[in-house]
């Protein structure tokens, strides 16, 4: 069973073996292995993060009611504000002039399903199994490493956001609320503007102690989606206020879904675009650390 | 190190080498250098007090926990380098069970195969056979939050071998279980070690180490206290017999039979003696017009080691 152990032991019984410098070990260079490899010290992924995927199919499989009730909020929102309020607001200025105010409203609620989404599911999710349910110390026994943790449970994030995104695009072309081709880049858009929040609140569950600190993620999502132009256009601010919309994440999302339903779609979309996957990369690899530094002690 | 021509003879059959090896948690220090060498087919064994640093040692072999400092070889491999190779070989029974509860019985064998790379079809064999060995395949599609204790620990040593490990890795594996699960777990363990898997264990439990294993350390406040087979120990820090005289609370004399043994210990109710020949003592003590309530004699124990190397009080 053991075949090879001598020789690899008598192999590495090198001058090395002092051992003294072990808290930050020589990263073994292996930069063959693409950007991933290079920022995350060896050992911490297998490449098998599709597993956790499967894990995670296999859990909803079991629990498939909570899954779809995913994709009401957003309808309800839409039914309620679109179509109720709407009928007070008949136009608001949208991207190219005045348009219908559920067809204003209806991208921003598509925007904002895909963060809520993303954040609940990475934050409520990955906080249980790391305090509780102690699966991934589980996973951490086996040659599996928090990267793969990580990307897996980000993956996971994201095919289940993916489908409430595109459940909604459907009903807003049912709607007639969709009036350009361009919305076909919207369920990819979204796909992204979930990683990234996903990426996001992962790395935020990491340093949460309690589930009393789920307040503060309430209180960072709720402000998201009440005044980043969800329900308005931009123009309702002074200029200092609308400098700082500017700055949070959803604004940029909304912007890129209203972009596309309607149609009006400017180089400035790029820019959006790497806003989000800046805010993935660099929750990913927040996430993976923090993982790695509190399971591997 | 010693030289080279040295080392090829050691490790040819040697899967876990740690020499000085410590761990530091902040300015805790749980394991303050260990020397410890297991051989293939072995059944090796820590024992320890709680806060020992068996766990400790434990999590640095099955290279989940970095080492401060020391040499460290898993099956010929630095964890620091090769963690998730060496993890590829390792099984791993925690002292905690950690299975998945939102996953039946048969998914958390098949998916923690996927883990190591096993393939669908290879896990679905596999849990099969896994649940026959753990006599859980009429529970096979339950959830696991309803199953027994013992049960669960069944899995979790069923799942610990989804990957044929070389050597398996237990620690406390019959803490808090009734006396009849433990021993369906203790023949479980010695058939896998009938089958050549090396075993490292850890406990705190006596019976459970001369069951199992073939050699051990004794460790105690992070160090390593006494090393060797289990009778090997007893004959070198107990006796072959220990006479035990029962007395009323209080009226206990060592004084009149110190002479009697090679070493006599008071108790607050006895007076234990630990002498070669038991029957002989309590003779002498009877001829000395000792009158204890009670008397035993009894075979020295690895618990008698136990106690004489970490001592009676408490340790947390």
């Amino acid at each position: 069973m053991t075949r090879e152990s001598s020789t690899q032991a008598s192999r590495n019984d090198g001058p090395d073996t002092d051992g003294l410098d072990t808290a930050n070990p020589p990263a073994a260079p292996k930069s063959s292995n693409g950007l991933l490899f290079r920022i995350i010290p060896p050992g911490l992924y297998a490449g098998r993060s599709h597993v956790l995927v499967e894990r995670s199919y296999l859990v909803s499989k079991r629990a498939w009611m909570s899954v779809i009730s995913g994709f009401f909020e957003p309808l309800f929102f839409l039914l309620s504000l679109g179509f109720g309020f709407g009928q007070l607001v008949t136009t608001v200025e949208g991207p190219g002039g005045p348009m219908p105010y559920a067809a204003f409203v209806a991208p921003a609620l598509l925007a904002a399903s895909a963060m809520n989404g993303a954040v609940f599911e990475a934050t409520f999710n990955l906080f249980f199994k790391f305090k509780y349910a102690k699966v991934y110390d589980a996973v951490l026994a086996t040659p599996m490493g928090p990267v793969d943790i990580a990307l897996g449970e980000a993956a996971w994030c994201l095919i289940r956001g993916g489908l409430y995104s595109g459940g909604f695009i459907v009903v807003m072309l049912g709607f007639g609320l969709i009036s350009s081709p361009w919305a076909l880049l919207a369920l990819p858009v979204c796909l992204l503007v979930a990683l990234a929040f996903a990426a996001a609140g992962m790395a935020a569950a990491t340093f949460m102690r309690s589930w009393h600190d789920f307040d503060l993620v309430q209180l960072a999502v709720m402000p998201l989606f009440l005044f980043s132009t969800t329900f308005y256009p931009l123009s309702v601010y002074p200029g200092w206020l609308q400098t700082v919309v500017q700055c949070t994440p959803l604004y940029h999302a909304i912007e890129l879904m209203r972009a596309l339903t309607t149609g009006y779609v400017g180089w400035g979309a790029l820019g959006h675009v790497v806003y989000f996957v800046v805010m993935a990369a660099i929750g990913v690899v927040v996430a993976a650390r923090r993982l790695g530094k509190l399971l591997l002690t | 190190m010693s030289g080279p021509a040295a080392n090829v003879t050691v490790v040819t059959s040697t899967l876990v080498h740690a020499k000085g090896l410590t761990k530091h948690f902040g300015s805790f220090e749980a394991v303050r250098g260990i020397d410890v060498e297991v051989s293939k087919g072995e059944a090796f064994g820590f024992l320890g007090p709680n806060g020992a640093g068996k766990s400790s040692t434990m999590r640095m072999v099955a290279c989940v926990s970095p080492r401060t400092g020391g040499e460290l070889r898993v099956l010929g491999m630095d964890p620091d380098v090769d963690g998730p190779k060496i993890r590829a070989r390792l099984g791993v029974v925690p002292q905690q069970d950690n299975l998945d509860t939102e996953l039946t019985v048969r998914q958390n064998l098949q998916v923690y195969g996927r883990y190591f790379g096993l393939s669908r079809s290879a896990v679905r064999e596999r849990a099969v056979e896994l649940m026959e060995f753990a006599q859980l395949t009429d529970r096979a599609d339950a959830e696991v939050e309803p199953l027994s204790g013992g049960m669960k620990r069944r899995l979790t040593i069923a799942r610990s071998l989804v990957n044929d490990p070389d050597l398996l890795l237990l620690d406390e594996p019959t803490t808090g279980l009734d006396p009849q699960a433990r021993h369906l777990l203790w023949d479980r363990l010695f058939r896998l070690k009938q089958s050549g898997v090396t075993l490292i264990i850890t406990t705190h439990y006596m019976d459970e180490a001369e069951q199992l294993c073939d050699r051990l350390v004794v460790m105690d406040g992070g160090r390593i206290a006494a090393e060797g087979s289990p009778s090997e120990l007893i004959r070198r820090y107990s006796t072959r017999e220990v006479l035990e005289l029962r007395f009323p609370p209080g009226e206990q004399s060592a004084a009149e039979v110190r002479d009697l043994a090679e070493r006599v210990e008071v108790l607050p109710d006895r007076v234990l003696l630990y002498t070669a020949d038991g029957e002989a003592a309590l003779s002498a003590a009877h001829a000395r017009g000792v009158r204890p309530v009670s008397s035993l004699v009894r075979r020295g124990t690895l618990e008698d080691v136990f106690l004489r190397l970490t001592g009676r009080t408490l340790v947390d």
